[in-house]
């Protein structure tokens, strides 16, 4: 049975629709208010808080922390000193993603080192697995630990209205303690929005008070809870990828071609094939020595005059569903499918239709003209669109 | 950005970098004049624009008038802003971000009418007025989609010269007249009632709720100098129900920092593409040939002369011809008709700095309903009555106000936990009884008279404003060039639009002088932040070039 998160007393009566849907098995707001667009336009405009505590969170302690994180992720862990996040994709010894996450290093506690690992489906089986031999005890925390961003550009000043400490110091990937009204807490400068913000992870049992803290520091400042529509859209924006929607993972993958390299999903750019052994890695410096994977994700600027044209076709004024598809529909190069969009969505910020695809090696290259089906009516049609570089929106103050 | 492409105020560098004449040199750096030097400018001419204040954006412009509050000094909302200049200009890439406005508010003495995009809730409230009101306003509202879907294909199109035995040119009209007989005979009606009637009359035939039809009779009068029961005021009900945001009609927007932003973004993209901008350079006259049938160039108000292939101006038709021309160049059946094209600006605006928000006496809870507009217009009889006091000169004691508080959903604009609130009001006739400079007299009264207004229905106000800005038809025509102080560069009545504007017969940004072109507000298709008018006139420019194969 679906069950609240920490946060539920809080998030409940806010809810006033009743918009839920089902995240590892709790109970996550689709959207607070009439429409999300405003939960947007609070991300990018103002700041959003979205609960995020379904996300699974296990704690890594032991002198050999740092080493079973090395084992598993593509990129280089040395570089995870304390204070530092990585985001990262693991695979399994096909080099096939199973999962993507942040990493983060807390403060060694005692002489051991301590890792915050997380991720979007179960994994401490594979990290114990992969334990064998080393100085290392993997627990799951995901119960314990509440989770929640705070994201858009006055996130900052939100949380240092909150804490009362400054945090223009704490970089993109960077994390630190802090105290939120006499709760100790965990600041990492980390989201999934693709703007300023941070995720704050917070004792599960003092989740609503934190709640309190944030809610009351954000008011000058126009904060709103936000649901899982509006942080699709901004994840769409950002050009980030949402697993079992724009792939699948190598755990839940029933034929071959549901599974995925790092490279076929745009995070080719974090594999670090020449530090050292991790899993997966043998099959990636094969996949590559052939000349890469045959797929890759691309960002496509679908031509809206075309779907306009669709709707014309039949009478109709133009419309857009304001939500992101996470409809799979196919993409095509000279009338030939060669691949499909996997997220497809309207950005109110860009004022462009926006989509994810998975395409044929040959097709990636940005400014290469696609089509994709497009149904209007129950009536199918294709439109145009073009390769673009991801992200769609990058500002500034994403890294600031 | 190339920033040897950004000129500081007056400087005249940009214009001495490379030699030989400007292809275009574009008089206003308005939101069209910008827009027009954007698409000459990736086109691949050498574009100029000259702008005679300080700051870009014309009437769209934001300025902080009190320190740490960003006013949208004139224009407030957005929603008939083209999708495709956003997308042609890469508007977004320059830094364009419109925010939904949610729902429209009309507080009344112990009561009040609150409609949102959440549909069951504005069904529910109507309902709470009247059953009947609340199954019409469905059905109205889908014959109104309908209409401005039949019109709207107007704004995207260059009207054809009505005089014109080219049949390419009147293809799209051609198109319409089809449309128009297909439609079936209940539309053609309504279409025919929507062009003659008042839209008090035309609402009467569908709603008996007073504040609803007041309110939406609001759009019926809005830049014009007329009341809800003058005949014509109908069509302007359609025309500002065809604002268009994310492929959604009547949907109605902010810009983030203010409209001005939006100037300021498509400044940032005619400057990608190459276009000069220079601010503080006012342009006194525009240059002939000996023969006065060409124009070679502007002269600015320093005397310094600029010589171009083109000249575009993005003024208003009063100033383009009578003002920007030595008199006695143009035809004079044509310079009559200029002088008859209707200003008469009725509308000013009162922008308020505060420190807390406004909290109307009756209100459904919360400070949601103050996102959207809040609407002054409990009746059609506040609504008229308030253009009786106007047509004998003397502002509304009792006006309409649009407010809107934009710091609810942009926080950029306004100090933290603080806001400003923008009030359109209208009427505040140009021609006062004492003749227009008396405005210097009244401009104090008539703010108060607003802010009293409003207070009677949200009764802190005046103890939460900490700043303020009164903005009277007279100061829009001193400080911005607006003749007469109207907001549309002239009336937007029926006989002033399509082929008719600005002057029947030259509604293709042409005009009678060779190379000597028109691209703001006065052209078709009228006024509001549309960029229509630039677009179209710059896609004009750019073919009739080719035509001639220069």
């Amino acid at each position: 049975m679906t069950v609240g998160t920490a946060f539920h007393p809080r998030t409940a009566p806010l809810n006033a629709g009743l918009q839920w849907r089902e995240w590892s098995g709790f109970f996550a707001a689709s959207a607070y208010h009439a429409s999300h667009v405003i939960e947007v336009n609070a991300i990018r405009e103002a700041a959003a808080l979205i609960d995020v505590s379904p996300l699974f969170n296990y704690e890594l302690r032991g002198p050999d922390a740092v080493r079973l994180v090395d084992r598993l992720i593509v990129r280089d862990a040395a570089k995870l000193t304390p204070g530092r996040v990585l985001y990262t994709p693991w695979c399994d010894e096909h080099g096939k993603v199973l999962d993507d996450g942040t990493i983060h290093r807390l403060d060694d506690e005692a002489g051991a080192q301590v890792v915050r690992w997380t991720a979007a489906d179960p994994q401490v089986r594979w990290l114990r697995m992969n334990a064998h031999g080393l100085n290392v005890e993997v627990r799951d925390v995901s119960e314990s630990v509440a989770a929640v961003a705070l994201q858009g550009p006055l996130s900052r000043a939100i949380l240092e209205a909150a804490t009362g400490a400054p945090f223009a110091d704490l970089r993109h990937f960077r994390r630190r303690r802090a105290t939120l009204a006499g709760i100790p807490i965990d600041v990492s400068r980390t989201g999934y929005t693709g703007d300023l913000g941070y995720e704050l992870w917070i004792p599960a049992d003092r989740a609503v008070e934190a709640w309190d803290a944030l809610v009351a520091a954000g008011e000058p400042h126009r904060l709103r809870p936000a649901g899982m529509l509006a942080l699709d859209v901004a994840r769409l924006e950002a050009g980030l990828i949402l697993i079992e929607v724009d792939y699948t993972s190598a755990v839940h993958s029933q034929v071959p071609s549901q599974s995925y390299s790092p490279y076929e999903i745009g995070l080719g750019r974090l594999v670090d094939l020449g530090a050292g052994d991790f899993v997966g890695r043998r099959a990636l410096l094969a996949e590559m020595a052939a000349g890469g994977p045959p797929r890759r994700l691309v960002g496509l600027d679908i031509d809206w005059p075309g779907i306009e044209a669709l709707h014309a076709a039949q009478g109709l004024p133009p419309s857009a569903l304001s939500t992101v598809s996470r409809a799979a529909v196919p993409v095509f190069a000279n009338g030939r499918q060669v691949g499909r969009v996997t997220s497809t969505g309207w950005s109110p910020l860009l004022k462009k239709m926006l989509g994810l695809a998975s395409v044929g090696a040959v097709h990636a290259r940005p400014g290469t003209r696609l089509a994709m089906e497009w149904t209007v009516e129950a009536r199918r049609g294709t439109v145009a669109a073009t390769v673009v570089d991801l992200p769609f929106f990058d500002p500034p103050r994403k890294r600031a | 950005m190339d920033s040897t492409r950004t000129n500081t105020p007056g400087s005249r560098e940009g214009a001495a970098r490379a030699a030989g004449p400007y292809d275009a040199v574009i008089i206003g750096g308005g939101h069209n004049g910008l827009t027009t030097a954007a698409y000459l400018a990736k086109a691949g001419w050498r574009v100029l624009v000259l702008e005679k204040r300080r700051i870009l954006g014309g009437a769209t412009t934001s300025d902080e008038i009190v320190p740490g509050y960003t006013f949208s000094v004139l224009s407030y909302v957005v929603s008939l802003l083209r999708p495709e200049i956003i997308r042609d200009l890469e508007l977004a890439k320059h830094g364009l971000e419109i925010l939904p406005l949610d729902g429209t508010f009309t507080p009344l003495h112990g009561d009040f009418l609150w409609r949102t995009d959440d549909h069951a809730q504005t069904m529910r409230e109507i309902r709470r007025w009247s059953a009947a009101d609340a199954d019409a306003y469905e059905e109205y509202g889908r014959l109104m989609a309908d209409m401005a879907r039949f019109i709207k294909p107007i704004l995207g199109m260059v009207p054809p010269d009505p005089t014109s035995l080219d049949p390419r040119e009147w293809l799209g009209v051609a198109g319409l007249a089809r449309d128009f007989a297909r439609l079936p005979e209940r539309q053609q009606s309504a279409f025919i009632g929507l062009m003659t009637m008042s839209a008090a009359d035309f609402l009467d035939q569908w709603f008996e709720t007073e504040p609803l039809k007041a309110t939406m009779s609001a759009s019926g009068i809005i830049g014009t100098f007329l009341g809800v029961r003058s005949p014509g005021t109908a069509y302007v009900l359609l025309h500002h129900y065809m604002g268009e945001i994310d492929g959604a009609f009547r949907a109605w927007g902010l810009h983030k920092g203010g409209t001005g932003a939006i100037s300021a973004a498509i400044a940032s993209a005619a400057r990608a593409h190459g276009a000069e901008i220079r601010t503080d350079a006012g342009v006194s006259r525009v240059t002939l040939t000996p023969s006065g049938d060409r124009a070679t160039g502007v002269v600015l108000e320093s005397g310094e002369e600029i010589a171009a292939k083109v000249v575009v101006s993005s003024a208003d038709v009063r100033r383009t011809f009578l003002q920007l021309l030595e008199p006695g160049i143009l035809p004079a059946d044509f310079e009559a008709q200029v002088r008859r094209f209707r200003f008469r600006g009725s509308s000013g605006k009162v922008n308020l700095a505060l420190d807390a928000l406004p909290t109307f006496t009756t209100n459904p809870g919360g400070t949601e309903y103050l996102r959207g507009a809040v609407s002054i217009s409990p009746s059609l009889e506040h609504m008229e009555r308030a253009y009786d006091e106007a047509k004998y000169g003397r502002f509304s004691r009792r006006p309409y106000v649009d407010i809107v508080i934009p710091s609810l959903v942009d926080p950029s604009v306004a100090p933290p936990g603080r806001h400003v609130m923008s009030c359109f009001v209208q009427y505040a006739p140009y021609d006062l009884a004492e003749g227009p400079g008396d405005w210097d007299n009244q401009r104090e009264a008539f703010g108060d008279a607003v802010i009293d207004l409003v207070s009677e229905l949200a009764p802190n106000l005046r103890d939460v404003i900490v700043g303020r800005q009164v903005v009277t038809p007279l100061d829009m025509e001193r400080d911005w060039g607006l003749t007469e102080g109207n907001i549309f560069h002239g009336e937007l009545s029926l006989e002033q639009l399509f082929f008719s504007r600005p002057i029947p017969g030259w509604a293709r940004y042409r005009t009678p002088i060779r190379d000597y072109w028109m691209c703001g507000s006065s052209t078709h298709p009228g006024g509001g932040i549309m960029g229509a008018n630039g677009r179209l006139a710059a896609l004009e420019l750019i073919r009739s070039r080719r035509s001639r194969g220069v």
